[in-house]
């Protein structure tokens, strides 16, 4: 067997069932053998639609996503996406191949220092030197990629490696003294959150993507203990979205209920998440009135990172949640929740109807008609913030976006990874019409498979994010963000891969539109051009607290729209 | 404030490399960064001398335990020796000048390492301030070179940088 071989045979035996990725030079003996494997290989057209893919398959299932690259360009074209998946905490192994040792240094053809060059976007990465190392290196990445804080993993395999012989064994003990994750959240600490959580007038339970695997847990806890929700963009999913308990996210783009809870909470039991700056606006005005936050979290470096943490617990989200369950106490919140209703009631997420057709109503209506039955991805930009203002997430691992890294062209391989995590959901890409053509060419994947994936994009026929905030705080100077004059008839690009193509243009066929969309098996690309200047509200300007929100447009108030 | 931190690694390929890289990136001062073997194979001590208050401490060293090769971290702002190795090069222009640079050296336990017919090598251990002063006493003879070492240091007494006990998966 060559090292190639015992590659496949180590994926294997971690259960990998499937990998994306794209074929090259230096790992072409493992492509080789890949033939005789019974692991699936899903061919994409980019390396980077290949580690979007496999972290949307990860982010969909809450197992491994696995990416094979070549070395050189192609092992460079995975760097966007293991950023994101680290940003993410998303478990994600990656495969490349590397030039012959001998060839190491000496810029030969297709090499790159790929292990230096991914140091700092991977949770951890190694080049495997000794072709009787690969059964370890691979049982390392795997454990260490879905263990503790989840995250990307790459391994590297010299083309001599895969093409030696092979003598070692398979039965390997994985042995990282320095890396042993917490997981059972220390006990008083858990009591100490539970007494301040029983003298608190005004908490807030905010939770994260660190928490999707602990819904079952956030949501007893929420309701035995009465809390109001706040889940993070990250964290839609992990409490029903459409549960009156659900203040809906927090955060530039955020409910005004959310933002004010937390502006007046007096205790923030934090759980899953890294308080970004999306979140918390500026640091030093964040929360200004809590003087008790519990922080949970299962990597010990976010606790205090940020925001000035008075109990921390280092611990699984799962584990700890499920302690604070047991001896959680109905809490008296009656008057905090009199405010809390007051502001959702008076500030709901909203938009003022034009005459033309407006991206909120196009994700509403995809909501109502599936009854918030399927898994959505999407781009970045203002499609993406107003998915996760209006498609209500009932259950986790159902929104998978690219929170941290705000990756523009994840939606459709993102797709493409959550159909095959789960075969049996219907998947939508709300994408952006800047942000689908950034890795379009995975039609050609999504073809091939023929999953059951709707591509929504909500054409404004601007970089939308980009516009509104030149609109807001460039003075309307809007430099390089017109792609009207220049988009593709994506109807017709669709068909052009043998998709089905819809546009979409007039408000009043949009019911029509959504049927024909659901009713059509396999995929389908739906071009719905929406208004062209619609702006995403509320919204924190970067650097200001949540006392600064606009919550209207004010270009819309001035004009009287 | 200066902390002085030990980090106990795995010798892996890059190890050090990871962690220059992770310091850097995240934009921590590093005043130096020493690194060894130890007597345990496979087995490699980082000394690293650090400003910033106790928050910047606490995210070095919450950062380097994220790392998989590193075993263990510790701040020794307990009881701890430091040392510092330098190497001085002082140009020296005539007799007298010789009499009192070796004087200076006496009073600071600098050893002479080489001697030419218009310079002298000293070899001084000591901790950063020590070896500060013994530079700036022979800054004005003219100093040709100097080489120091970051500093590496130790907790005293019984307390060490442990290993952890293995486990199998």
């Amino acid at each position: 067997m060559n090292g190639a071989r015992a590659i496949l045979k180590a994926l294997e035996m971690q259960g990998v069932e499937l990998i994306f990725g794209h074929p090259g030079g230096t790992i072409m003996p493992t492509y080789d053998a890949l033939y005789d494997s019974s692991i699936r290989h899903v061919l994409v057209r980019h390396e980077q639609g290949g580690i979007h893919a496999a972290t949307g398959y990860a982010r969909a299932s809450g197992r491994v996503g696995v990416v094979m690259a070549t070395s050189g360009p192609g092992a460079l074209n995975l760097v966007t996406g293991l950023q994101d998946a680290l940003m993410d905490s998303t478990p994600v192994v990656a495969i490349t191949g590397n030039v012959p040792q001998h060839l190491i240094g000496t810029d030969a053809f297709q090499e790159a220092d790929v292990v230096g060059i991914t140091q700092p976007v991977t949770k951890h990465n190694m080049q495997v030197r000794n072709v009787n190392d690969i059964p370890r290196a691979i049982a390392e990445a795997f454990y260490i990629a879905s263990t503790g804080r989840p995250g990307p993993v790459l391994l590297d395999f010299p083309k001599d490696v895969q093409l030696a012989e092979f003598t070692g064994s398979f039965d390997v003990v994985v042995d990282l003294p320095g890396y042993k994750p917490t997981y059972k959240g220390h006990p008083r600490q858990i009591e100490r959150a539970l007494e301040a959580l029983g003298k608190a007038e005004r908490p807030v339970l905010m939770v994260g993507g660190g928490a999707q695997h602990a819904s079952a847990e956030i949501t007893e806890l929420a309701l035995k203990t009465g809390l109001p929700v706040i889940p993070t963009l990250m964290g839609l999913g992990v409490f029903p979205g459409t549960h009156p308990q659900c203040l809906g996210m927090p955060g530039m783009h955020g409910s005004v209920a959310a933002n004010r809870a937390i502006q007046y909470a007096d205790t923030i039991l934090a759980i899953g998440l890294r308080f970004d700056d999306r979140v918390t606006g500026k640091i030093s005005r964040f929360a200004p009135h809590a003087h008790t936050v519990i922080h949970v979290d299962i990597d010990p470096a976010e606790i205090g990172k940020l925001v000035k943490t008075s109990i921390p617990v280092v611990g699984d989200a799962k584990w700890v949640a499920a302690e604070l369950v047991k001896g959680a106490k109905k809490l008296n919140l009656s008057k905090w929740w009199a405010q809390l209703e007051e502001w959702k009631t008076k500030y709901p997420f909203a938009w003022k109807p034009k005459p033309y057709l407006q991206s909120q109503e196009v994700i509403q209506a995809f909501w109502e008609a599936t009854r918030g039955r399927a898994v959505v991805t999407s781009g970045v930009g203002q499609h993406q913030m107003f998915v996760a203002q209006f498609f209500k997430f009932d259950r986790p691992r159902t929104w998978i976006n690219s929170g941290g890294l705000g990756t523009m062209g994840v939606g459709l391989p993102f797709a493409i990874g959550a159909a095959l995590a789960r075969p049996d959901e219907l998947v939508i890409d709300f994408d952006g019409d800047g942000s689908f053509q950034m890795t379009l060419q995975e039609l050609a994947t999504l073809k091939k498979l023929n999953l059951n994936v709707k591509i929504v994009i909500l054409n404004n026929g601007f970089l939308g994010m980009v516009r509104q905030w030149q609109d807001l705080f460039h003075g309307r100077r809007y430099s390089e963000v017109y792609l009207a004059d220049s988009n593709p008839d994506f109807a017709k690009l669709a068909e052009a891969y043998g998709i089905p193509g819809l546009t979409l243009t007039d408000k009043a066929q949009l019911q029509d539109a959504v049927k024909a969309v659901l009713a059509q098996p396999g995929p389908v690309l739906l071009d719905a051009r929406v208004y062209h200047e619609e702006g995403v509200f509320p919204m924190i300007p970067s650097g200001g607290a949540a006392e600064d929100m606009i919550i209207e447009n004010p270009r819309e108030a001035v004009a009287g729209d | 404030m200066r902390h002085l931190v030990s980090v106990l690694v795995q010798d892996r390929p890059g190890v050090l490399q990871r962690i220059a890289g992770l310091l850097a990136r995240r934009g921590f001062n590093i005043e130096s960064l020493a690194v060894g073997r130890t007597h345990l194979e496979g087995l490699s001590r980082i000394s690293l001398v650090v400003s910033g208050d106790d928050a910047v401490l606490e995210q070095v060293e919450k950062q380097l335990n994220r790392l998989i090769e590193v075993i263990k971290v510790t701040d020794h702002d307990e009881p701890h020796v430091e040392r510092e190795l330098a190497l001085v090069k002082v140009s020296i222009a005539g007799l007298e000048e010789r009499m009192e640079v070796k004087d200076i050296a006496e009073a600071f336990r600098a050893r002479i390492v080489d001697v030419a017919k218009r310079s002298i090598i000293f070899e001084l251990t000591g901790d950063t301030t020590k070896v500060n002063n013994f530079i700036e006493a022979l800054r004005p003879y003219g100093l040709l070179e100097v080489m120091r070492t970051g500093a590496v240091g130790m907790s005293r007494g019984e307390q060490v940088l442990r290993v952890r006990e293995k486990k199998a998966v």
